[in-house]
C-alpha cells in the first residue's frame, strides 16, 4: 500500500518536473542560438537568489501569482476556465485603491474595507461571465476574453482619467495615495523575532499571511466540505450532480463569483504593501501567469505554492541576466514553454500510468482472465 | 456527404449561397443609407467621407486577417485564442524582414512568423491533445516574449534606432494605387478625372455617401489591402467550393465521420491551424508596413481578440467576418479622425436599433423587440443629452457588441459542431 502511494506520488511529480526540464532545455537552445552560454545564465541565476534580500523578493513576487493561481484553479475544479482574472484584478485594484483613498478609518477596518471592495469588484466582473454562461449559454472563455479586453483597452483609462484621478498630480495618471491606515504592515518584525536578519530596504509583505490562509481555505472548501464536493462533482459530470440535487446554473454563477473574488485580491499585496496607489504602471499579466502557475501546480494548493515560488524565483533572478548582457526576456519564453509542456507531459504521464495499470491488472488476472478480455482492456487504456 | 458538410439537407445546401450573399449586401446597403441620413441630420460630413472609409479599411484589414485566421482554425475544429500572439509574431518578423530585405520580403516573413505560431499551436493541440485554450494562452505569452527577446538580440546596441521595444524605422513601403477614372489614378502619365471624389464632394444624400464609400475602396489603395480584401472571396471559394475545403470543414464538424470517409483529419487540422497563423501573421505585417511604419511593442493592441470578436459576430463565415471587421474598423477610424462623427454614430445606433425593434415587433418576437427597443431609446437619449462620446468607449465597442450578440442571438449563431473538442484518431464511438 505504502509503496503504491509512493509510486503514485512519483508519477504525479514526474509530469511537472519533466515539463520544467524540457522548458529549460528549449530556453537553453534559444540562449545558445543567440550566442549566449546557457550554463552561465542558469548558474548566475541560482547564485543570485542565494541572499536574504532576494529570497524576500521571490516570496513577494510569488504572492500575487499564487492568489491568481487560486482564482484560476478554483474555477478549474468545476471545469470552468476563468481566463478573465487579468481584467478582474486590474479593475478591482483600481476601484479598491480609489475607495480606499477616499475614506479614513482605523487601521484593520480600513484594510478590510479595501479588501472587500476588491473582492466585490472582482466577483461582479467575473459574475457577468457566470450569468452569461448559466443563463445564455455563452462560453465563459469568450465572455472573459471580451471582459478582459473591455477593462484593459478602455475602461481603466476611462475611469482613471475621468473620475478617479488624483488631480493634484499632473505628470502621471494615478489615484490618490492610500492613507497610512489603509496600508498593510510588513512581516519584518516577526522575521527578526525568529532570528532572520532583514537587510535594509527589504520588506516581506504582510499579505503573505492572507495568501497562506487563502491556500488553506481553498483546500478545506474544495476537499473537505459539501460545497466543494458538489463543485467537483459538477465539474466531472454535471448530469450526475444534477441528479444528486446540485443546481448546475447556480453552481456556475457561484463558482465564477468566488473565482472572481479571489482574482480581486491578486493586486492587493502590491497595492497595500508596496505602491499604496493605483497608477498607469500597475503590474499587468499576473492573470495569465496565474494560469501557468495553476496548471504547473495541478490546481492543488500546495503544488500551486511551489510553482508560484518557482515563477517568483525566475522573475527575481532574471534581473541578474541583464547585468550579464543576457536578455532577461528568456524567462518569458521559459514560462510559456512550461505552460505548454506541462499540459503535454500530464497527458503523456496519464497515458503511461494507464498503460502500466493495464499491464499490472493483466498480470494479476493472467491466470483467470482470457486473452481477449485483456486485449480489450489494453485497447481501452490506449485512448 | 451532406451531413459532413454540416449544412443540412441537400436542398438547403443548394439554396444557401444564393440567399446569403444578397442578404449581406442588403445589410450593407441599408447601413449606408442610414449613415447618409444620419450624416445629414447630425451635420457630420466626416461620417461618410472617402477619408473615413479609407481609414476604416486600413484599420479594419488587420482585424479582418485575424478574423479570417480564426475562421480557418475554428473551421477545422481548433479554437485559436493565440491569434494575438501570432499577430505579434507577424509584426516582429514583418518589421525585421522589411528592415533587412524589403517590403514584400517583410510581408512574407510576417506570414512565416505567424505560421510558426500556428505550427506550435497545431503541434500542441492536434498532436499532443493540449486544451486549445491553454495552448492559445501560452502562445500569446510566447509571442510577446519571443518578440521582446528577438528585439533585444537583433536591435539593442546596433545603433540603427531600434531597441528592446521597437524596430528601426521601416523605410520601404508597399506601392499604393488610385484606380483610374474612379479615383483619379493615372494611366501612362495621364491623370484621369477623379469621378467618385467629385461625386462625393457634392454631398448629395445617399449618392455622395456611396461614392465616398467606393472612393475609399478605390483611392490610395495599397496593394497589400487589395490582397487582404481578395482573401475574403478566396476563403469562400476555398472552404465551400473545393474538395480540400470541404474536408477541412468536415474535420471541424464531425472528425470521426470525416475519418471514416478516409480524410486525414490530423493533416486537415494542421493545414487549418498553420493557415490561421499565416493569416494572422500577414495581419501583423500589415500593421507594421501600412500602419505605423515601425514595429513597436504592444502595437497589436488586442486586435487578435477583436478578430475573434469579428469571427463570432460574423457567425463563422468569411463574408460575416468581413462585415464585422469593416464595422469595427470603421468605429476605430472615426475614433481617430473625428470626435463629432463619433457622436453622430450614437444616432446611427439608435435609429438602427429602432428599426430592428420595429421589425422584431412586427415579427411578434416581443421580448427581443422590447430589449432592442430599450437599447434604441437609451442611445437616443444619450445622443440628445451629450455632446461627445468618451474616446475610450469606442475601443471596447467590438467587445461589448460581441457579448450582446452572444447573449441575445445565440440561436442564430452556428459555430462548427466539433469546435474546440479533442480529437484522437480512432477514438470515435
Amino acid at each position: 500500500m505504502n509503496r503504491d502511494r509512493l509510486r503514485r506520488l512519483g508519477f504525479a511529480l514526474l509530469a511537472p518536473v519533466s515539463a520544467f526540464a524540457f522548458a529549460v532545455l528549449i530556453s537553453s537552445l534559444a540562449l545558445w542560438a543567440s550566442g549566449n552560454d546557457p550554463f552561465t545564465a542558469w548558474r548566475e541565476m541560482l547564485a543570485y537568489a542565494n541572499d536574504t534580500r532576494r529570497m524576500i523578493s521571490i516570496v513577494n513576487r510569488a504572492i500575487p501569482l499564487y492568489i491568481s493561481a487560486l482564482a484560476v484553479g478554483f474555477a478549474f475544479k468545476m471545469n470552468l476556465f476563468n481566463i478573465g482574472v487579468e481584467g478582474q484584478y486590474q479593475l478591482a485594484a483600481l476601484m479598491a485603491a480609489a475607495v480606499g483613498a477616499s475614506v479614513d478609518l482605523p487601521g484593520p477596518i480600513h484594510v478590510l474595507l479595501i479588501l472587500v471592495v476588491a473582492m466585490g469588484v472582482g466577483a461582479g466582473w467575473a459574475g457577468i461571465a457566470g450569468v452569461l454562461k448559466a443563463y445564455r449559454g455563452v462560453h465563459e472563455v469568450i465572455a472573459t476574453i471580451m471582459l478582459n479586453a473591455i477593462v484593459t483597452t478602455g475602461l481603466l483609462a476611462y475611469l482613471l482619467g475621468n473620475y478617479l484621478r488624483d488631480r493634484s498630480e499632473t505628470q502621471i495618471l494615478k489615484t490618490h495615495d492610500l492613507p497610512a491606515s489603509g496600508r498593510m504592515p510588513s512581516l519584518n518584525r516577526p522575521l527578526a523575532a525568529i532570528g532572520i536578519d532583514v537587510p535594509q530596504g527589504a520588506n516581506l509583505q504582510g499579505f503573505l499571511v492572507i495568501a497562506i490562509l487563502l491556500g488553506v481555505a481553498f483546500y478545506v472548501v474544495v476537499s473537505r466540505t459539501r460545497f466543494g464536493y458538489d463543485l467537483r462533482a459538477s465539474g466531472v459530470n454535471p448530469w450526475a450532480a444534477l441528479a444528486s440535487g446540485v443546481h448546475p446554473k447556480g453552481m456556475i454563477v457561484k463558482t465564477m463569483l468566488i473565482s472572481g473574488a479571489l482574482a480581486g485580491l491578486v493586486g492587493m499585496s502590491q497595492l497595500l504593501g508596496f505602491f499604496g496607489r493605483y497608477h498607469q504602471d500597475f503590474p499587468t499579466g499576473l492573470g495569465f501567469a496565474g494560469i501557468a502557475v495553476a496548471l504547473l501546480g495541478r490546481n492543488h494548493p500546495a503544488g500551486m505554492a511551489v510553482s508560484a515560488l518557482l515563477f517568483g524565483f525566475l522573475s527575481t533572478s532574471a534581473q541578474i541576466l541583464d547585468l550579464r548582457d543576457i536578455p532577461k526576456e528568456i524567462i518569458d519564453i521559459l514560462q510559456a514553454t512550461v505552460l505548454l509542456s506541462v499540459v503535454v507531459s500530464y497527458e503523456l504521464v496519464r497515458r503511461l500510468v494507464a498503460a502500466s495499470e493495464v499491464k499490472a491488472a493483466a498480470a494479476a488476472t493472467a491466470g483467470a482472465a482470457t486473452q481477449p478480455a485483456a486485449a480489450a482492456l489494453s485497447e481501452e487504456g490506449d485512448r | 456527404m451532406t451531413t459532413v458538410s454540416g449544412t443540412g439537407t441537400p436542398a438547403v445546401h443548394a439554396a444557401r449561397p444564393k440567399r446569403k450573399l444578397p442578404r449581406a449586401m442588403i445589410l450593407v446597403g441599408l447601413g449606408v443609407i442610414l449613415l447618409s441620413i444620419v450624416r445629414v441630420v447630425a451635420d457630420a460630413d466626416d461620417l461618410t467621407s472617402a477619408g473615413s472609409f479609407s481609414a476604416a479599411i486600413r484599420l479594419g484589414v488587420p482585424i479582418l486577417l485575424a478574423g479570417l485566421g480564426g475562421l480557418f482554425a475554428e473551421r477545422c475544429g481548433v479554437v485559436n485564442i493565440g491569434l494575438e500572439g501570432m499577430l505579434i509574431l507577424g509584426t516582429w518578423f514583418g518589421a525585421w524582414g522589411a528592415v533587412e530585405f524589403g517590403a514584400w520580403e517583410g510581408v512574407l516573413l510576417g506570414i512565416f512568423g505567424g505560421a510558426l505560431g500556428g505550427l506550435i499551436h497545431a503541434v500542441a493541440t492536434v498532436t499532443f491533445g493540449v486544451d486549445h485554450i491553454v495552448s492559445g494562452v501560452a502562445i500569446n505569452i510566447l509571442g510577446a516574449g519571443m518578440a521582446r527577446y528577438l528585439s533585444v538580440v537583433s536591435w539593442v546596441g546596433k545603433g540603427t534606432g531600434g531597441g528592446a521595444t521597437q524596430s528601426p524605422k521601416v523605410t520601404v513601403d508597399i506601392a499604393k494605387v488610385d484606380v483610374p477614372f474612379l479615383a483619379g489614378g493615372s494611366i501612362f502619365g495621364w491623370d484621369t478625372p477623379d469621378v467618385l471624389g467629385r461625386i462625393a464632394s457634392w454631398r448629395w444624400v445617399v449618392i455622395s455617401d456611396v461614392a465616398g464609400l467606393l472612393r475609399g475602396l478605390t483611392g490610395n489603395l495599397s496593394l497589400l489591402s487589395f490582397v487582404a480584401l481578395l482573401l475574403v472571396p478566396a476563403s469562400v471559394l476555398f472552404l465551400w467550393h473545393t474538395p480540400l475545403g470541404l474536408r477541412l470543414r468536415s474535420a471541424g464538424e464531425n472528425p470521426y465521420a470525416a475519418e471514416s470517409l478516409g480524410v486525414n483529419v490530423y493533416r486537415m487540422k494542421y493545414l487549418g491551424v498553420i493557415t490561421s497563423g499565416a493569416l494572422a501573421g500577414l495581419g501583423g505585417a500589415f500593421l507594421v508596413l501600412e500602419g505605423a511604419g515601425i514595429y513597436r511593442e504592444g502595437q497589436t493592441g488586442g486586435r487578435g481578440f477583436i478578430g475573434l470578436a469579428a469571427l463570432i459576430f460574423g457567425n463563422w463565415r468569411p463574408t460575416g467576418v468581413a462585415m464585422g471587421a469593416g464595422l469595427f474598423g470603421f468605429a476605430d477610424a472615426l475614433r481617430l479622425r473625428n470626435e463629432s462623427a463619433v457622436h453622430a454614430l450614437l444616432l446611427f445606433v439608435a435609429v438602427a436599433a429602432a428599426l430592428a425593434a420595429l421589425w422584431l415587433l412586427f415579427d411578434r418576437r416581443y421580448r427581443y423587440g422590447a430589449v432592442i427597443g430599450a437599447i434604441a431609446v437609451g442611445f437616443g437619449i444619450w445622443y440628445v443629452t451629450s455632446d461627445t462620446v468618451p474616446r475610450q468607449f469606442l475601443s471596447f465597442t467590438p467587445h461589448i457588441t460581441t457579448l450582446l450578440v452572444l447573449a441575445f442571438a445565440t440561436q442564430r449563431l452556428r459555430p462548427p459542431a466539433a469546435d474546440g473538442l479533442p480529437y484522437r484518431k480512432g477514438g470515435g464511438t
